[in-house]
């Protein structure tokens, strides 16, 4: 079978529409600034730079075919590769001599779209003028897409080696902040001079180094086919096997003890932000993940956290204001969660799974809109929210958001609280119930799951978690407002659970740490201060891309990727199985 | 034997337990929410008969028009959800966003006519070629959407495309912000003629609000003809009763859904229009609010049933200028225009307690019904 020329086709003018979208919402002028490695490469130019390849690499893939020998890939891949790399680089230059084009007329683009510009133009022509600019993208896109078909031809090792050693460079490149933090001391300030060029990325000796190594790494790991950690440690017998676990446990434990220490306070910071969003992403977990409920109002329930924990502490509560200590207001914040989730779950327990989400986002937005109103305004400020909110009261003081470590131990005290629930609730009958439920409803009702109590019971600790957040955060900033407590969280704690894999908690955590601490959360900022702007556009791509390509996320619980593949997996085991079937049969029928 | 079926009877009875101290607790809401209600509309009269407070008729009447115009814009939006509801049977959350295109897109059409004169010399042509360019941009997207993001998921978990249109929705909203920038487009304003107020049946009616309840109204009654009188809409109505039947019966099932979510774009394309009418300023998060309150219409009339799309988005648009003041109002209240949205998702929540199959009853496929 030759390559598919119409594939690849639709696939360059798919790459070409991606250049131009990339460079029409600015996102290459506003990462102009940051460079990447020197001299050369940009974050600006770095996002477009991948589409290419990856675009040819996808429009080049052979189909994999259950039983059937897949053909070797040859030059006509790489010819593929090119053609994807051809059309979406004269996309982009059309679209950069359309834009060239209106500044000779009277018509000003700038008065449709803000973000194109003289310095837009003369960034993507590389400053040579449109024609020798054109020879640079198209030819640059060309060997792009011909380098990323090409994958193809390499044997797996290789083609893993230079991924990865790939990814690593950008990686490295592109968290210059956090680990000049990290090396930020006499003895060891000279690892970080000899990657980075001071405030001007990776020199290209030290990137070409990082390549070689973690390439190599990478190669000599997939060659070796070695056993997965966990087929490792499935091989173990049961004793040794819980010691392991314990030990890497207490290890963890250790790191992320003493780890604050070595952190400036930005990092520290980030560090809170990603413990509070992984406190509420295993509260939400429990809620979609394992009951496979829905719930798009979950921001509600932080609210409730925050919004009770000002009331109770704060002198500044205009009403009501019992200045309780943060460790007594906390068991009555939790009765709070605990009637919130009663008094929204009640309602919606009977109706069928997409009603369901609307109605909870209503009633998040209904939540918002009261704490924001006139009329309750007297009681929660209206939108000048509750403040002079005191920090939480431990033994050596009152630990508050200016000093972001404290706050993060005691995040991960909860963190902590919430893993052990969410782990021992799991695989107890409650969660079984859950997991039953999830699958289908009707069934497990048949089983004598009471489905009310079961789906209640999830919102309930979902909310309780999630006000444990709440009551962090308000400790944390000092000041609740209305505004804090958008549907936008509620979303982007769902893109969370939803890319590390629903149903499972290192996959949740996963998903938090790499979206909240790389991106950043609704309002935090995250590692990548630079994709502020457009970091909730990431979130939504991030939540389609994945849904269509992976929905059971990057780490996935393995009920849950069943469920979703069932259909596939039954295949598969129809055709490795199938021709013992039919022997059984066979016996059986003797 | 005996201690099974003994089991399964305390087993039974727990769960009757439960589920009755579930129904009551709905049957709470429903007397509340009646309470609720009836006492603010009898304090609304009480306070209108003595003067003390209420409204005056032309006040109300002023109220009557204003939901009017406004639902039926929601009743255009609530079509989409539900012919897609009835079609493939999820909630197509990024049908919001589809009418925020429409009506962003076509702000610069009618801000380039405004500029060449032709908005005030000739207001209908310029009003009719934006409305035309609102559907064309509608349309575009909601086709594209299926076709990239809806189209592979078909035959998945019925949670997975509407996480995924959740997904869609918030890419939409986001692209048109980086495309367009955050700042409020707003539309030329229409000719003094139009804005002019006439007597009509003893109703005050500003003409912008009778130009959208009329656009509304005709352009409803050609989508029933086209649903109706058309082979397409034949086949939209086949496969919206059951896909696999319907391909046997040799209807080519993709052309008809994307022609669903072409005809959904459309009605999309004229609420913007209506939007712009009536409130002029557009931006990318236009379609938020509005969407959700459409797909609200589209529950309160029940879901699937277009007519009933039309009728839902009615009362809420009534419903949401009527009830703060003359239900919220009167129990004393203050800043109820504050509450008009959560007004809206708390007649939500009451539709789907009360009557979760709609006013009008729904229409489902085959394979939804069980």
């Amino acid at each position: 079978m030759t390559v598919d020329w119409r594939k690849a086709r639709n696939w360059g003018f798919y790459a070409g529409a991606s250049l131009v979208f990339i460079a029409a919402i600015g996102m290459v002028e506003a990462f102009d600034r940051r460079p990447l490695i020197t001299p050369g490469v940009s974050l600006g130019l770095a996002s477009l730079l991948w589409v290419p390849p990856l675009f040819a690499f996808i429009a080049t893939r052979r189909q994999q075919l259950e039983g059937f020998e897949t053909g070797k890939a040859g030059v006509s891949e790489v010819g593929a590769g090119a053609l994807v790399g051809l059309l979406s680089g004269s996309m982009l230059w059309l679209f950069t001599a359309l834009v060239d084009a209106t500044f000779q007329t009277d018509f000003n683009i700038r008065d449709i779209f803000p973000k194109l510009g003289p310095a837009m133009v003369r960034l993507l022509t590389f400053e040579q003028g449109l024609g020798t600019g054109a020879l640079i993208i198209v030819l640059g896109t060309v060997v792009l897409g011909a380098l990323g078909a090409g994958l193809h031809l390499l044997p797996g090792p290789l083609r893993s080696g230079v991924v990865q050693g790939i990814l690593w460079v950008f990686a490295i490149a592109l968290t210059q902040a956090i680990v000049d933090d990290i090396f930020d001391n006499d003895t060891t300030e000279f690892i970080a001079n000899a990657l980075y060029a001071p405030g001007n990325g990776l020199k290209i000796p030290a990137a070409i180094v990082i390549f070689i190594v973690a390439g190599g790494l990478a190669w000599w790991a997939a060659t070796r086919d070695t056993p997965s950690i966990r087929e490792r440690l499935n091989r173990m017998d049961p004793a040794d096997q819980r010691r392991t676990t314990m030990i890497a446990l207490v290890i963890t434990v250790v790191v992320f003890a003493v780890l604050p220490r070595f952190l400036g306070g930005i990092l520290n910071e980030l560090l809170a932000n990603v413990g509070l969003f992984i406190l509420m992403a295993l509260g939400l977990n429990i809620v979609i993940g394992l009951a496979g409920i829905l719930d798009l109002g979950y921001v509600a329930f932080f609210a409730v956290g925050a919004y009770g924990t000002a009331v109770l502490t704060s002198p500044g509560s205009p009403a009501f204001s019992p200045e309780l200590p943060w460790w007594l207001a906390l068991p009555v914040v939790i009765l709070m969660a605990t009637a919130a989730g009663l008094l929204v779950g009640t309602p919606v327990i009977r109706m069928r799974g997409d009603y369901l989400a609307i109605v909870t986002l209503g009633f998040g937005e209904i939540v918002r809109l009261l704490f924001l109103s006139d009329w309750l305004s007297a009681n929660f400020g209206g939108s000048q929210g509750i403040r002079q909110i005191p920090g939480i009261e431990w033994f050596t003081g009152e630990i508050r958001g200016v000093d972001p470590d404290r706050i993060f131990y005691m995040v991960a005290i909860f963190v902590l609280v919430a893993i052990y629930v969410s782990w021992r609730l799991q695989y107890s009958r409650v969660g079984r119930a859950w997991m039953a439920m999830r699958e289908d409803e009707t069934v497990a009702e048949a089983m004598g799951i009471n489905t009310v109590t079961a789906k209640l019971l999830a919102f309930i600790i979902g909310a309780i978690l999630a006000s444990f957040g709440g009551a962090i955060f308000a400790a944390k900033v000092g000041s609740v407002f209305p505004n804090s407590f958008e549907l936008l969280v509620s979303i982007i704690i769902l893109v969370v659970v939803i890319v590390g894999g629903m149903g499972n908690i290192p996959g949740v955590m996963l998903g938090a740490v790499l979206l909240i601490g790389v991106l950043g959360g609704p309002t935090q900022p995250g590692l990548l201060q630079e994709f502020q702007e457009f970091k909730l556009l990431i979130y939504g791509v991030l939540l389609v891309v994945v849904m269509l390509v992976k929905p059971e996320g990057l780490l996935p619980s393995r009920h849950r990727s069943r469920e979703l593949h069932h259909e596939e997996m039954s295949q598969d085991a129809w055709l490795t199985a199938g021709v013992g079937a039919q022997e059984e049969e066979a016996v059986a029928a003797t | 034997m005996t201690a099974t079926a003994e089991k399964t009877t305390s087993n039974g009875a727990r769960s009757r337990l439960s589920t009755n101290w579930v129904d009551g607790f709905l049957m709470l809401i429903r007397v509340a929410a009646v309470l609720v209600i009836a006492t603010g509309l009898v304090a609304f009269v009480y306070q209108s008969v003595t003067g003390t407070g209420g409204l005056t008729g032309p006040a109300f009447r002023d109220l009557l028009v204003a939901g009017l115009a406004q639902g039926a814009m929601y009743g255009l939006l609530a079509l989409g959800y539900s012919m897609v509801y009835g079609v493939l049977g999820f909630i197509n959350f990024a049908h919001g966003e589809v009418f925020m295109s429409g009506a962003v897109v076509s702000f610069f059409i009618a801000n380039a006519l405004f500029n060449a004169g032709w908005w005030t010399d000739a207001f209908l042509l310029s009003l009719a070629i934006v409305l035309f360019s609102a559907m064309l941009v509608s349309t575009v997207v909601a086709v594209l959407i299926e076709r990239i993001a809806y189209r592979p998921l078909r035959s998945a978990p019925r949670l997975i495309p509407l996480i995924t249109s959740i997904g869609v929705s918030f890419f939409l909203q986001n692209a048109f912000f980086g495309l367009f920038g955050p700042a409020v487009k707003n539309y030329p304003p229409a000719p003094a003629w139009l804005t002019a107020r006439r007597s009509f049946l003893g109703f005050q009616i500003e003409g912008t609000k009778a130009l959208v309840i009329v656009v509304a109204a005709v352009s409803s009654v050609a989508l029933y003809f086209f649903i109706t009188r058309t082979r397409t809409g034949k086949a939209m109505r086949a496969v919206a009763e059951d896909k696999e039947i319907a391909a046997l019966m040799g209807i080519n099932v993709d052309r008809t859904i994307v022609t669903t979510f072409a005809v959904g774009g459309a009605m999309a394309g004229v609420a913007g229009l209506a939007w712009a009418i009536l409130f002029r300023g557009v931006s990318f998060i236009t379609g938020f609010i509005p969407g959700i309150k459409a797909f609200t219409a589209a529950v309160v009339g029940g879901i699937g049933n277009l007519g009933g799309a039309i009728g839902g988005g009615v009362f809420l648009g009534l419903a949401e200028s009527v009830a703060p003041l003359v239900v919220l109002e009167p129990l004393g209240v203050v800043g109820v225009s504050q509450l008009k949205d959560a007004v809206a998702f708390s007649v939500l929540v009451l539709v789907l307690v009360f009557r979760p199959q709609g006013l009008f009853g729904e229409r489902l496929s085959a394979e939804d019904r069980v």
